[in-house]
């Protein structure tokens, strides 16, 4: 049996463990919540971009613009969004196993992959495999829409290089605080959501002849293209960064919980033993002075 | 002015304005571009400028940069990069900006980095929208 000194340095110890979890939990809490109504302000922005994009893709041929074009595809590439930090429980796994999929998929059917690792953690999990062509790092901590564009910029100049011929992302998209599962998502070529509600469709038809366009509906295109890219890259870091604080709001409240049961269980322990050996003291005590008497 | 408007300027940081407003000035891709009340449906590319609104006499400015522009059912919304409105402008600011985007400018030029030039021309940009602003105020 443990002694009663080590049992109690251990105790210490742990509760010095729950104490560090549940600090990260309560600052995960209140990051979550600046990333959650970060997502919120950027819902509606989202929203009338691609319905204007619908709008205007609608009366208008994919084929003559570069980042719509589709192509035989040879070569995939993956942008992988996870987060920089670890303790956040599986989310980071979850997303790596859901793009190793994907890869090991697109290579039984002989294409190459590549992949962009957006988050430190992406990049230490599959750097080992070569296939990372570009990694960005320690910038899901506080980015901002110019960060996005970056990313966004060089992807799609790596697709029209004719380097990749499909784009995938793949984030973890935020359900709820205690749901987050991986998503993934076709970036390049453009494929504009056609949205399924009547209203939209019937909008877009009737609005399809009479638009009056400034510049030409073909400029405009051009300069919207690599704006949705930039809205699509935001969006996947956005809801990647709520998923990952919430993630480790619940991996950190679980921790604390099992500490508490730790201490709970060692604590026992603990007055077992002490239990035990004033029990032997007293032994000693009553056994000595029956032998006096003796 | 009996009939309005519904104006609506959306950031990726949420919507900044949302009301109903008799006129709006915007620059447009090919120069400013006024719309009233019932306008044709319209799209239009949006450059870094003033969008100007009157609201029952009132005027108010927004410094707005890069992005698009919808008219469609008597309802206007621009899709933009960023806004301000004018009392959020820091002159001060905007003027180190104007200062720093020349010199990186002149600098560009003499060793002809390119990629950096037209960042620096899209700060100059944006830098003199926010001091055309901020001086009227």
């Amino acid at each position: 049996m443990a002694s009663l000194k080590d049992v109690k340095s251990k105790i210490g110890g742990v509760k010095k463990t729950a104490q560090i979890t549940s600090a990260m939990n309560m600052v995960a809490a209140s990051k979550l919540r600046g990333a959650q109504q970060k997502m919120e302000d950027f819902r509606p922005y989202t929203e009338k971009f691609n319905q204007a994009m619908s709008s205007l893709s609608a009366n208008m041929e994919s084929g003559q613009f570069p980042l719509m074009e589709v192509r035989d595809v040879q070569t995939v590439e993956i942008v992988i969004v996870t987060s920089d930090r670890g303790l956040c429980g599986s989310f980071n796994s979850h997303i790596f196993k859901a793009a190793a999929k994907l890869i090991s998929q697109y290579e039984s059917e002989g294409k190459k992959v590549s992949l962009v690792c957006v988050g430190k953690k992406g990049n230490a999990f599959f750097k080992k495999t070569g296939k990372v062509r570009k990694s960005h790092t320690d910038i899901m901590g506080s980015f901002q829409m110019f960060n996005a564009r970056s990313i966004a910029q060089d992807v799609a100049a790596n697709f029209l290089a004719g380097e990749a011929d499909k784009v995938h992302v793949i984030y973890g998209k935020f359900m709820s605080v205690a749901v987050q599962r991986p998503h993934m998502e076709v970036l390049l070529p453009v494929q504009p959501e056609v949205s399924e509600s009547e209203d939209a469709v019937t909008k877009a038809g009737a609005a399809a002849g009479d638009y009056l366009y400034e510049p030409s509906p073909t400029e405009i295109m051009d300069v919207l293209l690599p704006l949705y890219m930039n809205v699509m890259t935001y969006h996947a870091m956005l809801e990647t960064g709520a998923s990952e604080h919430a993630a480790r709001m619940t991996a950190m409240d679980n921790a604390t919980r099992a500490c508490k049961d730790m201490i709970k269980d060692l604590t026992l322990l603990y007055n077992k033993a002490r239990q035990a050996g004033i029990t032997a003291e007293l032994m000693d005590i009553v056994g000595g002075a029956e032998a006096l008497k003796g | 002015m009996a009939e309005k408007i519904n104006l609506e300027v959306v950031t990726p940081k949420g919507p900044i304005v949302s009301e109903e407003v008799d006129i709006v000035t915007a620059p447009g891709f090919a120069g400013e571009f006024g719309v009233l009340a019932n306008h044709a449906p319209f799209l239009s590319t949006i450059k870094i400028g003033t969008l100007r609104y009157k609201k029952d006499g009132t005027e108010e400015e927004l410094m707005v940069s890069g992005g698009f522009c919808e008219v469609s059912n008597n309802k206007i919304t621009f899709l933009v990069e960023s806004a301000e409105r004018g009392h959020e402008i820091d002159a001060d600011r905007a003027l180190q900006a104007k200062e720093r985007a020349e010199k990186r400018l002149l600098q560009a030029r003499e060793q002809q980095a390119k990629i950096d030039r037209t960042r620096a021309e899209a700060a100059l940009q944006r830098a003199l929208a926010r001091l055309r602003i901020a001086q009227r105020q």
